[in-house]
């Protein structure tokens, strides 16, 4: 642990998890938003004050249907409103994005490792996230941007297939207009109406202003352009120990029991699903693991 | 005493560790350029004699997409923005744009006069080399994110 001066202490390190099972508890979705043509976020009402840590994860039950792992999107000082961003890619995750106001949903957790901001304090912090893999880190933003003064340069990369796949655009913008984030946003292909950037996330490294000595970075998205970023970080000088990922693997039951994500030694549900690129660079490189 | 684009050329990382002479060479090849935000930097099939290196502003490559690219029929398939290179037809022949450039804000760029230097490439295949082995590299990294963006990466498979 780390003690700050405000007297509050955070993990250096990506947190244990190893939770124990525990039941579904239902609860009530108080809201849905429509993110992109396939994401909803569902806002969700615990039955008591809900904590988690930015990078943890909730498994989301619908009766009859199926579980899935759902990485927690929202603040994480909002104790009363969860929020999952989910999508759909499957039964699951359909009749998850199709609940509505006033419905039900269970809920276990939290689960999983989670972001070392303390690590990264004093030094900038940089957010790598492609696609569907900026929810699981914007909680770390907020967290980071809700203690600022802790860190050097925030920076946030995210790059997306198209501008309609951008996930909160309005964010988005207002993340931009703060004079203490840099906001670099791609997507892979657009239309001449599209002002922004299309290229792919690796190559916003190189415009991204970091001290790479001193920079520590979270990386969240599919594993072919996470492995490309890590290329680009290191190139520009990141070290692997201070490179942290967050993967997802077949996680099913969350507490070490089933064994279905296991990346080399590890659980994902149990040693992850954060870890810092050191752990796994020797796993990542097994093609068959 | 007139500036020069020697010291900005030389700060570049496209031309760093360049001999002084050869450095001299490409200065006397290049010119500052303005294009207003909207404008063709270049079009697609038109003589390819020249190269940008990007001060300030972004500019889009594009491919004419009828009924794809939405309003404007064209779509982006990549930007550019300062510190970047733009073209390589002019070293590759048959020495025609592959795709437009068009200024999504207005562009400051340093022109590279690429027929004067291929003359002086033939004249001292030491700098041609040079040229050529930069070139090549910022070639493959340009492949290496067309790859990337072909995979659609953020495509997914349906689970569950």
């Amino acid at each position: 642990m780390r003690a700050f001066a405000d007297g509050t202490e955070h993990e250096s390190r990506p947190a244990k998890a190893g939770a124990p099972w525990i039941e579904s508890q239902f609860w009530q979705v108080a809201e849905t938003r429509l993110e992109a043509p396939d994401v909803v976020t569902l806002g969700l009402t615990p039955a008591e004050p809900f904590e988690f840590r930015p990078g943890q994860f909730n498994m989301l039950y619908q009766p009859g249907i199926g579980e899935v792992p759902i990485s927690i999107s929202g603040d994480p000082a909002d104790t009363g409103h969860i929020l999952h961003t989910i999508r759909d890619v499957g039964p699951v995750t359909r009749a998850l994005c199709a609940l509505r106001p006033g419905q039900r949903v269970g809920v276990r957790g939290p689960y999983g490792t989670s972001w070392p901001l303390a690590a990264a304090a004093g030094g900038d912090v940089m957010i790598v996230a492609g696609g569907i893999g900026l929810p699981p880190l914007r909680p770390a933003l907020y967290q980071a941007l809700s203690h600022r003064e802790r860190f050097g340069r925030v920076v946030l990369l995210y790059g997306a297939r198209t501008p309609d796949d951008l996930l909160f655009p309005d964010e988005l913008s207002a993340w931009r207009a703060r004079f203490d984030l840099d906001v670099y946003v791609t997507v892979d292909a657009a239309a001449r109406d599209w002002r922004g950037d299309v290229g792919v996330v690796p190559d916003l490294v190189k415009r991204a202003p970091f001290d790479p000595a001193r920079t520590t970075a979270f990386v969240v998205g599919p594993e072919v352009m996470m492995r490309f970023t890590v290329r680009a970080l290191r190139t520009a000088g990141v070290t692997d120990d201070r490179m942290y990922l967050s993967m997802e693997r077949n996680m099913q039951c969350a507490v070490a029991m089933c064994g279905h994500c296991q990346l080399g030694p590890f659980l994902v549900c149990r040693d992850g699903p954060v870890f810092s690129h050191r752990q796994l660079a020797r796993w990542l490189a097994i093609r068959e693991v | 005493m007139p500036q020069t684009l020697e010291p900005l050329l030389r700060g570049h990382k496209f031309f760093a560790g360049l001999e002084p002479a050869h450095l001299s060479l490409i200065v006397a090849c290049a010119a500052n350029e303005v294009f207003p935000a909207d404008s063709f930097v270049f079009r697609e099939g038109e003589p390819a004699q020249t190269f940008y290196l990007i001060r300030e502003g972004k500019l889009a490559l594009e491919i004419a997409a009828p009924g794809r690219g939405g309003s404007g029929g064209a779509l982006v398939i990549q930007t550019l923005g300062e510190g970047d290179i733009a073209g390589f037809s002019w070293l590759i022949e048959p020495h025609r744009w592959e795709f437009d450039g068009r200024a999504v804000e207005r562009v400051r760029a340093v022109r590279m006069d690429g027929t004067c230097l291929r003359g002086k490439c033939e004249e001292d295949p030491r700098l041609g080399y040079e040229l050529m082995r930069r070139f090549a590299g910022l070639a493959a990294n340009e492949l290496q994110a067309t790859r990337l963006q072909l995979l659609d990466v953020y495509g997914h498979a349906r689970l569950r």
